[in-house]
């Protein structure tokens, strides 16, 4: 007889392949979506209509659709239509404008905000809204745990929230807290019914919430869809809204397709209506034919590179205001990032309130680069790369790899800095590492930005009286920052804030390098599907036809 | 035949527990851990009150030294007690058996279009007297083997739903939703499968016995099929059991470009998200069904040739 030809396996050849598919799989996690989304505005035609149902893909599920608990975009864009927030945000003014509040009063310190609310509000279980409701919701928020974060940051230094009357409540901090009235906007201070509050952070996240938004959670399948339905009696809407009562729409359907380039093809081939993350290298797939591209900036922090101030060589400002002059932000604007991406014109995005434009500041400037490094007394070496005292101008710029465009962004920046002498090297970590990088201090230079419809943010960034994480001395930027904390007139707010940003980009304390965009692909038949302030989607207005 | 089971059976559960060990010291290894993953990636995720993750970490066990973790989640696993996962908070074991069903269906679907598809390839490439169909069949295995299954599945996407809206793009509804991604995962499993068919039906139309029935007037189709092939798919029946973890580990690239629900995409999103818990459970799981369709296989050769069981028992001497 023959020999069997020896395709016995070894037993470890199922081992090492479970092994390293699990360690490859590291390597390929899903791309996320990046930060987070922000604009634009839909455009009507033809005769506004009831009914209909909106297919809209995203790309991620983060398992979770609790609006209190989720901060990725994918999910935002449906969670947050079941939720109704005490105020809202004019996306154009940045203005705060009524919702389920129908007024309030901050006092002078910005210690204390009282609402009054709106009578007659129901949530989908038929519960009214009253006080005490949004008393349970806000006592509930630092319960959350670490899915909560976002909400917790909001309500951080809350002392308590008191019913005043069943339709006045009154929210008391310990320290002036002027971002709260923003905050009271956002879908992650959005008011859940009495029931959802009272159940586990978990079995909201799982089953979903009531709340007395316009639509109603119908089904969630994790990692598949999310479904809502009209909420049909809806007389609530945000000041912001254009029709009065229910929604256009009878259905939405968000559907989950990880893969960019079949969410494009789903779009162009009409089997879905809208998709979200739309990339550069899609955009030439659809231009023309049935699809418009809408975008609008995220507010908040610019992505940038963000300085470790306790490293030798960054704590001279010469050679911080060099690698700010040496950065072609156009260039990576238009090289990277999506059609329509503006470079970075200050520390905040120009769609962020009290954003002030400094783009003379943040101007291409090679030559003012060199000879800034040049009197810091970093001279060029044989191989272009600056030193100083047999020291090499070295630099590393960590980056997770929580948005497509990181990588190539960064690259760019490796080789315009290079060109005024600077030794970078770039180096990935795990998106999981990024807090406790951050923490630990162990960077010289990081890149990220930040999504928040408040100035504010910059005061959770870059006050030495929070988290630090870039490690900053102690400056008259502390002094701007907690007074707008603390300034409720608008005017004096603005100009505190201004005088944050320029200080910020005067000390090249941050490099601003671009905006973030966010970028939706809509078939043309969808109409007013608008951005909000935080560039995520409004729905209420939207229909088909 | 007893003892030979009995031995396949340790061998299995041997398997599993190092799958479980190498899975769990991998992860341990890994930077950060789940707690911190959920938390936040983002430069604002400073508000986060590190008392709280000390907290949710002890929930969790991950405070433990990893010796005891080890033994505690060993001790639990043993009983299909895998935990929680960090992310939902659901027992692991009710999300990979809800994940189930939509993998074993497309892998199901994938394993039969690659048997269909691939031993077809290699019966009429290695029947058919014209040269250049021969040689045109056989180029093709090559080719579905190393062509990306990413890739594969895109170009169908494009072809049969975005262009010829013949399937849907995404979702798992029904069995028009099935077709493309069976397809694609088919592409490489059945290659493998022609290959390995394809050569040792060529090496059994050459032995003796083949030439016997020929001579006892046996006509070709008949050698072909009932001589030659069943000698030739002793080997090709084993790469099936192997082909399996492929399929397994394929489904993860697949469910991804075709939206599906299953193992897959829990995979994926575990891995992401450093869910340890969930990740053990999908490592062991995989090794479970790896291990049992290898087992079947095993235990299916005595069938197909009576030489095999003794041949096993005396393999220890000669091996």
């Amino acid at each position: 007889m023959t020999a069997l030809p020896d395709f016995r396996r070894s037993r470890w050849a199922s081992l090492t392949a479970l092994v390293t598919t699990s360690v490859l799989l590291t390597a390929c996690g899903s791309s996320g979506d990046g930060p987070d989304t922000g604009s634009g505005s839909g455009s009507g035609s033809g005769q506004a209509k009831s009914g209909g149902t909106l297919t809209f893909t995203v790309g991620s599920d983060v398992g979770c659709v609790d609006p209190q608990q989720v901060g990725s975009n994918d999910t935002i864009y449906s969670v947050r239509q079941i939720v109704d927030s005490l105020t809202d945000q004019d996306p154009e003014t940045g203005k705060i404008v009524p919702w389920l509040a129908k007024s309030w009063d901050i006092n002078a310190a910005a210690t204390s905000f009282t609402f009054r609310l709106r009578s007659g509000v129901t949530f989908s279980d038929g519960s009214e809204l009253t006080a005490q409701v949004v008393k349970d919701n806000f006592d509930a928020v630092p319960k959350l745990g670490a899915l909560g974060t976002l909400a917790q940051g909001y309500l951080s230094g809350v002392e308590n929230t008191t019913v005043v009357d069943p339709l006045t409540v009154k929210v008391t901090f310990k320290e002036p807290n002027a971002q709260f009235l923003q905050a009271t906007s956002t879908h992650t201070l959005g008011i859940e019914s009495s029931a959802s509050v009272h159940r586990t952070p978990q079995q909201k996240c799982s089953d979903g919430v009531t709340g007395s938004g316009p639509f109603v959670l119908d089904q969630y399948v994790q990692n598949q869809s999310i479904t809502l339905a009209k909420r049909t009696g809806y007389d609530w809407g945000s000041s912001l809204w254009s029709k009065k009562g229910d929604a256009y729409l009878d259905k939405l359907v968000f559907k989950v397709v990880p893969e960019a380039g079949v969410r494009a093809g789903g779009l162009q081939s009409g089997q879905v209506d809208a998709i979200s993350s739309v990339g550069k290298a899609n955009e030439a797939a659809l231009k023309g034919g049935q699809v418009t591209l809408q975008h609008r900036a995220n507010p908040g922090v610019v992505f940038g590179l963000g300085f470790n101030h306790a490293r030798p060589v960054l704590k001279d400002t010469k050679v911080r205001q060099a690698i700010l002059s040496a950065i072609d932000r156009r260039q990576i604007a238009d090289t990277v990032f999506p059609t329509g991406t503006q470079p970075a014109t200050s520390v905040l995005a120009h769609t962020t309130p009290d954003y002030t434009n400094l783009a003379a500041d943040l101007a291409f400037d090679a030559a003012r680069a060199k000879s800034l490094l040049d009197s810091a007394g970093w001279r060029t070496g044989g191989d272009g790369i600056r030193a100083k005292d047999g020291k090499r101008l070295s630099l590393t710029i960590t980056w997770f790899p929580n948005a497509a465009t990181n990588q190539p962004a960064l690259e760019l920046v490796q080789q315009q800095l290079k060109a005024v002498g600077f030794d970078v090297a770039l180096k990935q970590s795990q998106v999981s590492q990024f807090s406790t990088t951050l923490q630990a201090g162990d960077f010289d230079v990081v890149w990220g930005n930040v999504t928040r419809s408040d100035p504010d943010i910059l005061r959770n960034s870059f006050s030495t009286r929070l988290a630090n994480f870039y490690r900053l001395p102690s400056s008259s930027l502390d002094t701007a920052l907690s007074a707008q904390a603390a300034t409720t007139d608008p005017a004096k707010r603005g100009q505190l804030v201004s005088e944050a940003q320029k200080l910020l980009v005067r000390n090249a304390y941050y490099a601003p390098v671009v905006e973030l965009q966010t970028q939706l692909g809509l078939s043309k038949k969808v109409h007013n599907l608008d951005f909000d302030s935080g560039s995520r989607i409004r729905l209420h207005d939207t229909w088909i036809g | 035949m007893r003892r030979y089971v009995v031995k396949r059976v340790a061998q299995a559960v041997g398997v599993l527990w190092a799958a479980y060990t190498v899975s769990f010291l991998v992860l341990d290894y890994l930077p950060g851990d789940p707690v911190t993953a959920m938390a936040g990636a983002g430069m604002d995720s400073g508000q986060v009150d590190p008392a709280q993750l000390a907290a949710l970490r002890h929930e969790y066990g991950f405070d433990k030294p990893v010796l005891v973790q080890y033994t505690e989640y060993l001790g639990r696993a043993v009983r299909g007690d895998f935990g929680d996962t960090v992310s939902t908070g659901r027992p692991v074991t009710s999300v990979l058996i809800d994940a189930l069903p939509q993998t074993l269906l497309l892998t199901g679907a994938a394993l039969l279009l690659a048997v269909l598809l691939g031993g077809g390839l290699a019966v009429v490439a290695t029947y058919t007297s014209q040269r250049w169909l021969r040689q045109l069949l056989l180029s093709q295995p090559p080719l579905g083997v190393s062509v990306p299954t990413f890739w594969v599945g895109l170009l169908l996407v494009e072809a049969f739903s975005f262009r010829l809206h013949w399937f849907p793009a995404f979702g798992n509804d029904g069995l028009r939703g099935l077709v493309l991604p069976a397809l694609t995962l088919a592409v490489p499993t059945g290659a493998q499968i022609a290959q390995v068919l394809a050569k040792s039906l060529l090496t059994a139309l050459d032995q003796a016995y083949t030439e016997t029935a020929r001579a006892k007037g046996a006509g070709r189709w008949r050698v072909h099929l009932r001589h030659a092939l069943r000698n030739a798919s002793l080997p090709a029946l084993t790469v099936v059991g192997l082909l399996v973890g492929q399929l397994i580990a394929g489904s993860v690239v697949v469910e991804t470009v075709f939206s599906r629900d299953g193992l897959g995409r829990v995979t994926a999103a575990a891995v992401t998200a450093q869910d340890i818990p969930l990740v053990q459970g999908v490592v062991v799981f995989g090794a479970l069904i790896f291990v049992a369709t290898n087992l079947v296989v095993d235990l299916l050769y005595p069938l197909l040739d009576p030489r095999i069981v003794v041949a096993s028992d005396r393999r220890a001497s000669f091996a």
